[in-house]
C-alpha cells in the first residue's frame, strides 16, 4: 500500500477532506477575524483604527463571497448542496451552514455596508455616468433620502446590526470549529476548546490580513500611513495571539499529561508527517516570531519604517502560520489511523478539482474581488489616485 | 412620522428581505421531497428503494428445494453447514432460469486450499493442513469428496 | 445428479413459494415483512473466523462493491505478548483473498472480521447535514444515495472505519446489512457464505433468535465502547488488544 506505514482500517487509507477544505475555515476566518476589526472601532470605540473600518467591511466581503467555493468543489454532488435549506438536520452543525452564511452574508455584512456607504451610493448615482451609475441607482434601493435625520437613523440601526454581528461572526466561525471538535470518533479533532481555538486563531489572521491590506493599499494610493491606526491594529493582534497561543498551548499541555489512547500515536505523528506544518510553520514561524516581533515593538522604542516592516513581517508569517493551523487540524486529522496502529500520507493533485492550483486560485480571488469592490465602493473620502 | 419619512430606506430594504424570504419558502415548499419525514429525518420512500435491489446469492433455502440430495449427503459430513453458495458461488440467476444459467465448475486445488491451507491465526480446533507437504501435492476430491469431506465413510467413497 | 420429470413438477411449487421471498421488491410486498418486528444486529464469533475471506468476496458480489473499498472486512491480529498495546495488524486487500503464512507464529494469532456496528446511536447520522444517511426503524443504519451530497461529514464521523465514498456515484457507501435480503426473509450474503457460522445474522426482538440465548451464555463485547454508539454487533471472544 503506497504511503502507509503500519496498519490503518482499509477504509481509512485515502483522505477525504482536502485542502479545499483547510482553505474553507481559513477564508471564513478571515471573514470573522475582519469583522471583529471593524466591530472595534463601531462598538468598542476604539477611534484609532477608524481608517480601516471600511476597509475591514469590505475585506470581509470580499473573503466570504468566495467561502462557499472550496465546499461546492469538494462536494460529490454540488447540486444537491440546496438541500441543505430544505432539511437541514439539526443535529449536524454543518447543518447550520447554509443559514449561518446566508444571515451572516444578507443580514449582517451587507446591510452594514449598505448603512454605511448609503450617502455614498446615493451621491455616485448622481455623478456617475453609463452601467456605473446604473448599478449605483439599484443599490440605492429607489431612495435618495441622504439628510440628516435619515443618516442619524442610519447610524444607529447601524451600530445595532453590528452588535448582532458580533457574535454572527463568532457563529460563522466557530461552528466550523464545533464541526471538527464535536466529532468523538477523532481525538485530534474531539475538544471542547476546538471552537475557541479556531476563533482566536480567525481573530489573529483577519486582523493581519487588514493589517497589510491597509498597509498595501495606502502604498498603492501614495498616502501616508496613519501609524496610530496601525500601531493600535498591531497591539489587538498581538493580545489575539496571545490568548490564541495560550489557548493552543493549554490543549497540548493537556493532552501530554493525560496520554490518552490516543496520545502515542498522535504524538509520533507530530513528530515525523506533520514535523515541518506543525512545529516549524506554524509555531515557531507562525506563532512564536510574530508574538515575539510584535511584542518587542511594545517594549522597545523603534521608528516608525522599522515598525511598519516588522509589522509587515508579523502579519506575513502570521497569515501562513494561520493557515498551517488549519492545515494541521484537518489534514492532520486524517493522516493517522483510528485504529491508533498506522499513518497514511495526503496525495495532493495539482490540477484537480480538490488539487493545490484550485485552492491557490481560490485564495487569489477574494483577493481580485476586493480591487472591484475598492473601486465600487471607496473606503476613502477622497477620490482614489 | 417625521422619522418615517427619513427612515423609509430602511423599509425598502426590509421590504427586499421579506421578499426573498416568502420566494424562499415557496421553493422550498416544492422542492422538498414528499415522503421526507415520514419515519424520521430522511426520505422515506428510500427504505423501500433500498430494500428493492436485486440479490445476487439466492441462499442455501432456495438451493435445498431442489437438490434434496445433496443436502442428505452434505448433513452426514463436516461440511453439514457449509453453505453451498459459499463453494459454488452467487446462484440467484440459475434458480430463476435452471436450465440455461448453471454453475461454473469450481476448481478444488483454490477452493479447499482457500479455507483449509495452515495459518497460524486459524482456530486450533478447524482442520488446516500445508497443501505443499500434504497428500503429495495430488487434487483434493481424490480422497475427498467436498459434500461430506471425511475419507472412508458411507458417502465419501 | 438428476432432476426426474416427477420431481421437478412436486419441486417447482415449493421453489415457487421460495421465490416469492426472492423477488419480493418492497418490504410491503414481501410476506408478512414488518417493519416494526425487527431489531437488527449482526454476531460475530472471533473464535470460528478462519479468515477465508469468502466474506469479503461475497459481499463485493452482492452489493457491488468497488476495488479498493470495503463494506466489510477481516483484519488479522498478531499478539506477541502480554501487552495490549503493540498488536500486529494486517488486511491485506481487506483479506478478501485470505491471509498468506505469518512469518512469526508464536504468541496470540486471529482474525477479526469488521462491517458497519449498525449502531443505535450512531455518530454517522447525528452529523448528516440533510437526513442522507439514517437509522431505519428496524434498526439498520442506511444510506439513501439519491439524496446523498457527498460531503463526507459520516465518513469522519464514524469510529470503525466502515464508510467510504464511492469512487464513481461520488456519494457515502457502506454495509447496509444486505437490507434488500433480510426484509425478504434472507440473511445477510455474509453470514450466507461464511463456511464456520463465524458471522450470523441476529434479529435482537425476534425472541426465537438464537443470539438471545448465546448472549445469555457468552462473554460477548463490541467494539470501542468507551465511545457509548449503541453498536449492534457483537463479538465473541474478542481479545483485549483488538482496536
Amino acid at each position: 500500500m503506497m504511503g502507509v506505514d503500519g496498519f490503518m482500517y482499509p477504509n481509512e487509507i485515502e483522505l477525504q477532506w482536502s485542502v479545499l477544505i483547510v482553505l474553507y475555515p481559513y477564508l471564513t476566518g478571515l471573514v470573522a477575524g475582519a469583522f471583529i476589526l471593524a466591530s472595534l472601532e463601531r462598538i468598542f470605540r476604539v477611534e484609532a483604527v477608524k481608517p480601516t473600518y471600511r476597509l475591514s467591511l469590505l475585506t470581509a466581503l470580499a473573503f466570504l463571497l468566495v467561502a462557499p467555493l472550496p465546499l461546492q468543489l469538494h462536494l460529490g454532488h454540488p447540486e444537491r448542496s440546496f438541500e441543505m435549506y430544505l432539511t437541514p438536520h439539526s443535529s449536524s452543525a454543518m447543518a447550520m451552514f447554509g443559514f449561518v452564511y446566508l444571515w451572516y452574508l444578507m443580514a449582517v455584512l451587507v446591510v452594514e455596508i449598505w448603512l454605511d456607504y448609503r450617502r455614498d451610493i446615493v451621491l455616485l448615482s448622481q455623478t456617475t455616468r453609463g452601467w456605473k451609475r446604473l448599478l449605483y441607482r439599484v443599490l440605492t434601493l429607489g431612495s435618495n433620502n441622504i439628510s440628516e435625520r435619515a443618516l442619524e437613523i442610519d447610524e444607529k440601526v447601524g451600530w445595532f446590526v453590528t452588535l448582532v454581528g458580533i457574535p454572527s461572526a463568532f457563529l460563522l466561525h466557530g461552528y466550523v470549529g464545533f464541526i471538527f471538535g464535536s466529532v468523538k470518533a477523532n481525538p485530534w479533532w474531539s475538544t471542547p476548546l476546538m471552537p475557541v481555538v479556531f476563533l482566536f486563531s480567525a481573530m489573529v489572521s483577519g486582523i493581519a490580513a487588514v493589517l497589510l491590506i491597509y498597509m498595501i493599499t495606502c502604498r498603492l494610493r501614495r498616502t501616508a500611513i496613519d501609524m496610530r491606526c496601525l500601531d493600535t491594529v498591531a497591539r489587538y493582534l498581538l493580545y489575539a495571539f496571545l490568548i490564541d497561543f495560550s489557548l493552543e498551548m493549554l490543549d497540548l499541555i493537556h493532552r501530554i499529561y493525560e496520554a490518552d489512547e490516543s496520545f502515542r500515536s498522535l504524538d509520533f505523528m507530530v513528530h515525523t508527517r506533520l514535523y515541518v506544518s506543525q512545529v516549524v510553520i506554524q509555531i515557531v514561524l507562525g506563532t512564536v516570531t510574530p508574538i515575539a516581533l510584535l511584542a518587542l515593538t511594545q517594549v522597545v522604542k523603534m521608528t516608525a519604517p522599522v515598525r511598519r516592516r516588522i509589522y509587515a513581517g508579523a502579519s506575513i508569517l502570521t497569515l501562513i502560520g494561520i493557515f498551517a493551523m488549519r492545515w494541521n487540524v484537518v489534514i492532520g486529522g486524517q493522516l493517522f489511523s483510528k485504529s491508533f496502529l498506522g499513518y497514511t500520507s495526503y496525495k495532493m493533485g495539482f490540477v484537480a478539482r480538490e488539487g493545490l492550483l484550485t485552492a491557490i486560485v481560490l485564495t487569489l480571488l477574494p483577493i481580485l474581488i476586493l480591487g472591484v469592490l475598492l473601486k465600487l465602493l471607496p473606503p476613502w473620502s477622497e477620490r482614489a489616485s | 412620522m417625521r422619522d418615517f419619512k427619513d427612515a423609509e430606506h430602511l423599509f425598502r430594504l426590509l421590504s427586499v428581505f421579506v421578499v426573498g424570504l416568502i420566494a424562499f419558502l415557496l421553493l422550498r415548499g416544492s422542492m422538498v421531497p414528499r415522503s421526507f419525514g415520514q419515519y424520521g429525518h430522511y426520505r422515506g420512500n428510500a427504505i423501500a428503494e433500498i430494500a428493492a435491489s436485486p440479490i445476487s446469492f439466492a441462499g442455501h433455502q432456495a438451493c435445498e428445494t431442489c437438490h434434496s440430495e445433496i443436502v442428505e449427503q452434505k448433513l452426514k459430513g463436516k461440511h453439514a453447514r457449509v453453505n453451498c453458495e459459499a463453494c459454488h458461488g452467487p446462484l440467484a440467476k440459475h434458480t430463476e432460469d435452471p436450465g440455461s444459467v448453471t454453475p461454473v465448475k469450481l476448481v478444488p486445488a483454490t477452493l479447499c486450499i482457500r479455507c483449509h491451507e495452515a495459518n497460524a491465526a486459524k482456530p486450533k480446533s478447524f482442520p488446516q493442513i500445508v497443501s505443499a507437504e500434504h497428500a503429495g501435492g495430488t487434487s483434493c476430491e481424490l480422497c475427498h469428496k467436498p459434500h461430506s469431506p471425511a475419507i472412508n465413510t458411507e458417502a465419501g467413497r | 445428479m438428476n432432476i426426474t420429470r416427477r420431481r421437478l413438477l412436486l419441486l417447482t411449487p415449493a421453489a415457487a413459494i421460495a421465490w416469492k421471498y426472492v423477488l419480493a421488491s418492497t418490504p410491503e410486498d414481501a410476506p408478512n415483512y414488518k417493519v416494526s418486528e425487527h431489531w437488527w444486529g449482526m454476531l460475530l464469533d472471533i473464535t470460528r473466523c478462519i479468515g477465508c475471506g469468502n466474506c469479503v468476496r461475497a459481499c463485493q458480489i452482492e452489493n457491488h462493491v468497488p476495488d479498493g473499498y470495503f463494506r466489510t472486512w477481516v483484519e488479522r491480529y498478531h499478539v506477541s505478548d502480554w501487552s495490549f498495546d503493540n498488536p500486529k495488524v494486517d488486511s491485506p486487500d481487506g483479506g478478501k483473498n485470505g491471509f498468506p503464512a505469518a512469518s512469526d507464529s508464536s504468541g496470540k494469532n486471529f482474525f477479526v472480521p469488521k462491517l458497519c456496528n449498525h449502531c443505535k446511536d450512531s455518530p454517522c447520522t447525528q452529523v448528516c447535514p440533510v437526513g442522507a444517511t439514517f437509522d431505519s426503524p428496524d434498526g439498520v443504519v442506511l444510506i439513501d444515495q439519491t439524496y446523498c451530497l457527498g460531503c463526507r461529514y459520516c465518513i469522519q464521523a464514524c469510529p470503525y472505519g466502515c464508510r467510504y465514498l464511492h469512487p464513481t456515484k461520488e456519494v457515502a457507501d457502506k454495509c447496509s446489512l444486505c437490507y434488500h435480503r433480510i426484509t425478504k426473509g434472507l440473511t445477510t450474503a455474509c453470514a450466507e457464505n461464511c463456511p464456520t457460522g463465524a458471522r450470523q445474522l441476529a434479529d435482537l426482538k425476534n425472541p426465537k433468535d438464537p443470539i438471545h440465548e448465546f448472549l445469555k451464555t457468552h462473554s460477548v463485547q463490541v467494539l470501542k465502547p468507551h465511545l457509548a454508539t449503541g453498536a449492534k454487533v457483537f463479538y465473541n471472544g474478542l481479545d483485549g488488544s483488538v482496536r
